[in-house]
């Protein structure tokens, strides 16, 4: 079975020659670059699941101590910087996951791109090779062994984020495809967002990963995470705390740009501006969860800092998991664009994870990763399928009319309505991912989010005080209860009532390349909770629990099935959405929103996200902008632009006086007048040459006899 | 007896001379080319008659004079040949008029 192992550096390596291969030879053919990208991504499944049942069938030596591979990768002087590759229960968990989420949105974006229809999208190609570039960076973080692929493969992951988010924003704007020039400002605008808010927290991983390779010479995470090097690390101090407190802050400080968590939560809404899929597999279910997944595989890290001193860096994970987690399902009540309720309500999930991993529970935190990835990808895929069907209605309702100038966006959930009955498939998949986000019994989102809870239930309880974890339980049950609110608020505009747009009346089914793929995920999100179902004695726990189990400083233990927590988040489960629906279901337009009605200036608030952009604007942009208008006035006006003119002047008046020297003097006196003097002599000399052979005679007898007068006279 | 060198050097000088005279005065080239005939005619009889009055016992002069002779056989052919050659495509032999190297 161990060689099986050796076939893991394959799993990152089939999508990453898929993108290669469609960038350089078959980017001009569009079904045969996503037949490669698709085929890339179904390989590394078939891989991805021969390694987790290798994994299983491994039993606990390969759940836990697993299996690596050492790659020497940067000989630097006298040290080797070595990349890996390591499988082990963790690994495997995600690898079932991953690839599988990745090659049903490949499926899917054949037909959301409209693959053979008139209006394909034009860079159908070039989204394939983005998406395949994308996965085999995910899949490389999860197979990593060490902090430098991880990175690597974090990097890349930054880079293919920002891709497709400004995915369109090289679309011209085009009245037929209601595409106007405000949303292709607005997806170059959210692309650069993105980047540069992910590009905090990766400044504060990579000091954080340079920290730790200067203490400890090693970046492996076997290697750190030996009970020796954690304490080395604990040993030292830095800036008044342990060292090992501080690196895990700035790897959590990547981990909160990566995942979006507050403050640094900003860009994931407006990320929503790429195509519906890039939404799904990277702002939902893969590459946001990546944060989640650096914090579970350097748990060791936050846990040791607790054992030294009390205000470590695990709380501060559970603290900032607990307000995302609010601040995202308290905003998401407030949202018309039915992408951005769902990106508000990944923002509150991936809090939740943060939460869990903040209270120590490995698997909590990573059992909601993995039910999340396959219950948000399937939201965000119903989404995109609603949206399409829409988009299809308006053409239809308008019958390519384009006189009409009215406002119309396929994604505002008040013109939609009453669509179970157009897109029944849809509706069913959705109506599945919703139940699971919200956590109703059985379905996937309940078993993780519950485990969550109780974990935070149970550490209240054994501590008896108004401690830490019960405000974390606090803020994660109320949560639940504005989860239940928004999707219920989210199911009742969108598919029920009467249509409230022509779009919604015209709308039809999309194809089955879009509704297969969401009812195999809706399967999922149905049962994939089952794995770590406490009546079936959490296998997951057991399947990967452990594997922090060597640093000495992580124990974990499956918290039984508390009736008491699973009954409250239960209950405001279902009152949220019975509230959330029944008072949405008849909304009508021009109609003040029932919320605002109960909410009144608070909705205002929440419509406007607490005004975190707006305090960012004022706080961080505008100085920014003050500062480089200062610096572009010393640049452009003042000083540098001023002093770089007088040398340019300088040196013109040195090249006219050059530029005379040169054609007076050296032009006219010596080029030019050598060559007259050699015309004139030769003028002068051409007339001893009369071409006459006797005169030539005459001359070299004459000269013979002067010769021989002289010779015989001296 | 035998007559004595400077006899034989005046006659040779004088042939020379008129040789001479023929070559620079001459407009027809067939004219040039007997000039140079003669002045070759002039340098064998001085050959001979050095050879006969100073150096009897060696044969150079006389073997000289022979290879002056052949060459000047080669020397009247060539010479011929390119004056019929001139006179096919000028129509004239006279030296004067073959002016075609001239600035």
């Amino acid at each position: 079975m161990e060689f099986i192992f050796n076939l893991t550096p394959l799993i990152p390596l089939f999508p990453l020659l898929a993108f290669a291969t469609i960038v350089l030879l078959t980017h001009r053919h569009n079904r045969l670059s996503s037949s490669i990208a698709i085929g890339g991504i179904a390989l590394s499944t078939a891989f991805g699941w021969t390694l987790v049942l290798a994994t299983i069938l491994g039993g606990e030596h390969a759940w836990v101590e697993g299996w690596q591979l050492r790659v020497p990768w940067l000989p630097a002087g006298t040290t080797v910087l070595e990349l890996g590759f390591a499988v082990d229960g963790f690994t495997a968990a995600m690898l079932f996951m991953v690839p599988f989420v990745c090659l049903m949105i490949f499926i899917y974006s054949q037909g959301y791109m409209k693959l053979g229809q008139p209006d394909q999208d034009p860079r159908y190609a070039r989204f394939f090779a983005y998406i395949s570039l994308f996965a085999a960076g995910m899949l490389g973080l999860v197979v990593a062994r060490d902090l430098v692929l991880l990175f690597i493969s974090w990097e890349v992951m930054g880079l293919c984020s920002y891709l497709l988010i400004g995915f369109w924003s090289f679309r011209r704007a085009d009245s037929e495809h209601h595409i106007d020039a405000a949303q292709v400002v607005r997806a170059r605008q959210a692309a650069l967002k993105a980047f540069i808010t992910t590009r905090i927290g990766d400044v504060l991983l990579f000091s954080g990963i340079a920290l730790l390779y200067s203490y400890t010479g090693t970046l492996t995470f076997r290697e750190l995470f030996r009970p020796e090097t954690l304490e080395t690390l604990q040993a030292i101090s830095l800036l008044g705390m342990p060292a090992v407190t501080v690196i895990a802050l700035l790897v959590f400080g990547g981990a909160v740009g990566k995942s979006a968590q507050f403050p640094l939560h900003v860009w994931l809404p407006d990320a929503m501006e790429g195509p519906t899929p890039v939404s799904a597999l990277i702002h939902a279910a893969t590459m946001v969860a990546a944060g989640v997944y650096l914090v579970a595989r350097t748990l060791p890290l936050f846990i040791a800092g607790f054992a030294v001193a009390d205000a470590p860096a695990l709380h501060w994970v559970a603290v900032i998991g607990a307000i995302t987690a609010l601040l995202g399902a308290t905003i998401g009540l407030a949202q018309d664009d039915i992408k951005r309720v769902l990106a508000y309500s990944t923002i509150s999930q991936l809090g939740y994870m943060m939460m869990g991993l903040g209270l120590g529970s490995l698997v909590a935190g990573i059992f909601h990763l993995l039910t999340h990835a396959f219950f948000k990808a399937l939201l965000f895929l119903g989404a995109g399928s609603v949206i399409h069907g829409v988009e299809h209605g308006y053409h239809a309702a308008t019958h390519g009319d384009h006189a009409h100038t009215e406002h119309f966006s396929p994604n505002d959930m008040k013109m939609m309505g009453g669509l179970r009955h157009r897109m029944p498939r849809t509706f069913v998949a959705y109506l599945a991912g919703a139940l699971a986000l919200v956590g109703i019994v059985p379905f996937a989102g309940f078993w993780s989010k519950d485990e969550i809870l109780a974990e935070a239930f149970h550490l209240w309880r054994a501590d008896g005080a108004l401690n830490l974890p019960f405000w974390v339980w606090l803020a994660g049950t109320l949560g639940a209860f504005f989860t239940a609110l928004y999707m219920g608020r989210q199911l009742g505009l969108v598919f029920w009532g009467e249509p409230r747009h022509a779009a919604a009346r015209h709308a039809h089914e999309s194809p089955s390349s879009m509704t297969v793929p969401l009812l195999i995920l809706a399967l999922f999100a149905l049962l994939f909770g089952f794995v770590n179902a406490p009546f079936l004695g959490s296998p997951l726990h057991h399947f990967m629990g452990d594997v922090h189990e060597a640093s000495e400083v992580v124990h974990a233990e499956a918290i039984p099935f508390n009736v008491t927590v699973a009954g409250i988040s239960t209950v405001l489960a279902v009152a949220g959405l019975l509230l959330g629906w029944g008072l949405y279901r008849n909304y009508r337009v021009g109609q003040v929103e029932p919320f605002r009605m109960i909410l009144g200036p608070v909705f205002t608030l929440l419509r406007n996200k607490y005004y975190i952009d707006e305090f960012y604007r004022w706080a961080i942009i505008r100085p920014v902008v003050w500062l480089s208008e200062f610096c572009f006035n010393i640049d452009d006006r003042w000083i540098i632009d001023p002093f770089v003119d007088l040398v340019g002047a300088a040196g013109r008046a040195a090249s006219d006086v050059a530029r005379v020297v040169d054609s007076v003097v050296i032009d006219r006196w010596f080029v030019e007048g050598t060559a007259q003097l050699f015309n004139a002599a030769g003028r002068w000399l051409r007339y001893s040459e009369t071409g006459y052979v006797q005169n030539y005679l005459l001359v070299v007898a004459v000269t013979i006899l002067l010769l021989l007068g002289l010779y015989l006279y001296f | 007896m035998a007559i004595p060198l400077p006899w034989w050097l005046t006659v040779a000088a004088a042939l020379f001379a008129i040789g001479l005279y023929g070559v620079l005065s001459r407009r027809n080239a067939i004219g040039v080319l007997l000039g140079i005939e003669l002045m070759l005619n002039a340098a064998n009889i001085n050959l001979v008659a050095f050879w006969r009055h100073i150096t009897p016992q060696a044969l150079t002069g006389q073997v000289f004079a022979i290879f002056v002779i052949g060459i000047a056989a080669a020397e009247a052919a060539a010479g011929l040949a390119i004056i019929i050659s001139a006179y096919r495509r000028r129509r004239t032999v006279v030296v004067d008029e073959l002016d075609t190297m001239r600035w």
